[in-house]
């Protein structure tokens, strides 16, 4: 599979406190790639890096173009939807609105087209148009998120730790989705993830971060069979 | 009774400039979280430049418009080199420069166009009282004209793509860059559009109260009254506030406190509303759930 992202040597700091320490990797077109770590590790910080939100150094290709240092508003208009933690929900605007936000970038009839799309992975996104967004639960604004970002027709989505704070049947749930859009829509995902089973289950590529630095990298299936990952990160 | 019912009607008239006013104060207040004390002094600024449009020989008309482009320019400008570099500073250093924006339109007024009050025209002249002499023809086309521009910016952030992104902006910086929205030219544009809104007001309230350097400075205070009322966070409640302490300003100042303490009632309505309802009557609840 072909590249579509990928950061050589990327380092990241925000003021005097440096969370990435001269990174690689690469995430293919098409695939999922997920990137596991401890709290602090800097994998929040890694995918803020992608989209422009914390001063880096190093490089950072995306589809043939270099990247970093680029404002974030631009990087989303080149393709990159992020999904960030805490989900990033507009609370006081209506569903309705905070995904014709995500669609901000594209005309108004592909809007109304792509939305179908979203209703079909998250029907439940349907019932609750009218409501504000501030009052739905932690699963639907993860949905309200990913659906958000789907709408600006991405060629690269990232999520940042979309299980966090949900309920096992509703990670699991939202996990089932991404797999579904990966495969239908062949939508090449980053995703970061405390819950290393979840993410290794879905994805291709894997990278295992500690402390700022990439201590691993690998097929999925490698990752998951490594014992000091298991030891360490999916806890048998 | 006839007495009284002139006096509400007066008082939802003025409202109506307060209510520009304050919906002018809540835009940049929702974006930058602080009340631009200058509100008032870029409105009377603007109407100063209408009024030179006037005597160089434009249609009034003709001027009204210039004088809203002019001023939507003036205020995006403010923004881009005033406010952008202040995004991540303290709070007091916001209000500093709030102050001073306050200070420098103040003195660069009165130094351009004088200190003397000057009589400003009305575009809607007609030595006819209407509505049975209850309103002057004056008093009718201005609040036509603010209900106007009110209403038309109601429809703009409620129904256009651009006001959706303007709002969002607003509440949340970060998503909407993550979404493709140039926050730097919406906050620029809400800028613009808040000067706009004071340039109308300031037009339509000189030719009653005359025009000086410090003509915004009470309108403000009741402007901010009106928006503290309604709710310093919602637009809607600030236009309801603001029509609501024109009716509270005339009715007291005729039978209560007596015209010379007017203002004392703009002062004691954002007391009142501070101490018993923060919020304001349409504060918004933003409910929340984890």
């Amino acid at each position: 599979m072909p590249k579509l992202l990928e950061a050589i040597g990327l380092h990241a700091a925000y003021g005097a406190s440096k969370v990435l320490h001269g990174i690689d990797f690469l995430v293919e077109e098409g695939g999922v790639t997920c990137l596991l770590g401890a709290n602090g590790a800097g994998k929040t910080t890694t995918l803020r890096a992608i989209s422009g939100m914390v001063r880096t150094s190093g490089e950072i290709h995306f589809a043939g173009a270099r990247i970093d240092g680029r404002a974030t508003e631009d990087i989303a208009r080149a393709g990159i939807a992020h999904v960030p933690d805490g989900r990033g929900t507009f609370m006081e605007l209506t569903v309705e609105e905070n995904l014709r936000l995500g669609a901000y970038t594209r005309p108004d009839r592909a809007f109304r087209e792509d939305l179908a799309h979203v209703f079909d992975y998250f029907p439940r996104l349907q019932q609750r148009l009218h409501q504000q967004a501030g009052t739905l639960s932690g699963g639907e604004q993860q949905m309200l998120a990913i659906g958000r970002a789907l709408l600006l027709r991405p060629r690269l989505l990232l999520l940042d730790e979309p299980s966090f704070g949900l309920a096992p049947l509703i990670v699991e749930e939202v996990f089932d989705i991404l797999h579904r859009i990966n495969r239908e829509q062949r939508m090449s995902i980053l995703v970061v993830e405390q819950n290393a089973n979840l993410a290794l289950a879905i994805s291709e590529r894997a990278y295992l971060l500690e402390t700022g630095r990439m201590v691993m990298a690998g097929s999925a299936a490698d990752l998951a069979s490594n014992e000091a990952v298991r030891r360490s990160y999916l806890g048998f | 009774m006839i007495g009284l019912l002139h006096q509400i009607l007066s008082g939802l008239v003025t409202g109506g400039i307060y209510a520009s006013v304050a919906l002018a104060l809540v835009m940049i207040y929702q974006s930058t979280h602080h009340v631009n004390f200058a509100q008032g002094e870029m409105a009377t600024f603007s109407t100063y430049i209408a009024l030179a449009l006037i005597e160089a020989g434009l249609p009034y008309w003709g001027a009204f418009l210039a004088t809203v482009v002019i001023s939507f320019v003036m205020g995006a400008v403010i923004q881009i080199v005033l406010m952008r570099p202040m995004a991540n500073a303290p709070v007091l250093s916001s209000v500093g420069v709030f102050i001073g924006l306050l200070l420098v339109f103040n003195s660069v007024t009165g130094w351009i166009f004088s200190y003397t009050i000057k009589s400003f025209p009305s575009p809607f002249e007609a030595s006819r009282p209407l509505l049975g002499g209850f309103l002057s023809p004056h008093e009718l086309g201005a609040t036509v004209v603010t209900l106007v521009v009110l209403a038309a910016v109601y429809l703009f952030f409620r129904h256009t793509k651009l006001g959706l992104a303007m709002r969002a902006a607003a509440f949340n910086p970060v998503s909407s860059r993550l979404v493709g929205i140039r926050v730097g030219h919406m906050l620029a544009l809400g800028w613009g559009l808040a000067a706009t809104l004071g340039a109308v007001a300031g037009m339509m309230v000189a030719p009653v109260v005359f025009l000086d350097p410090n003509m915004m400075a009470g309108i403000l205070l009741y402007a901010f009254a009106g928006a503290l009322l309604g709710g310093i966070d919602n637009p809607a409640g600030a236009v309801i506030g603001g029509f609501a302490v024109g009716v509270i300003e005339n009715l007291g100042g005729a039978y209560v406190v007596g015209t010379e303490l007017k203002l004392s009632l703009a002062l004691f309505t954002i007391v009142a509303v501070l101490v018993f309802r923060p919020n304001g009557l349409f504060g918004r609840v933003l409910v929340t759930r984890v």
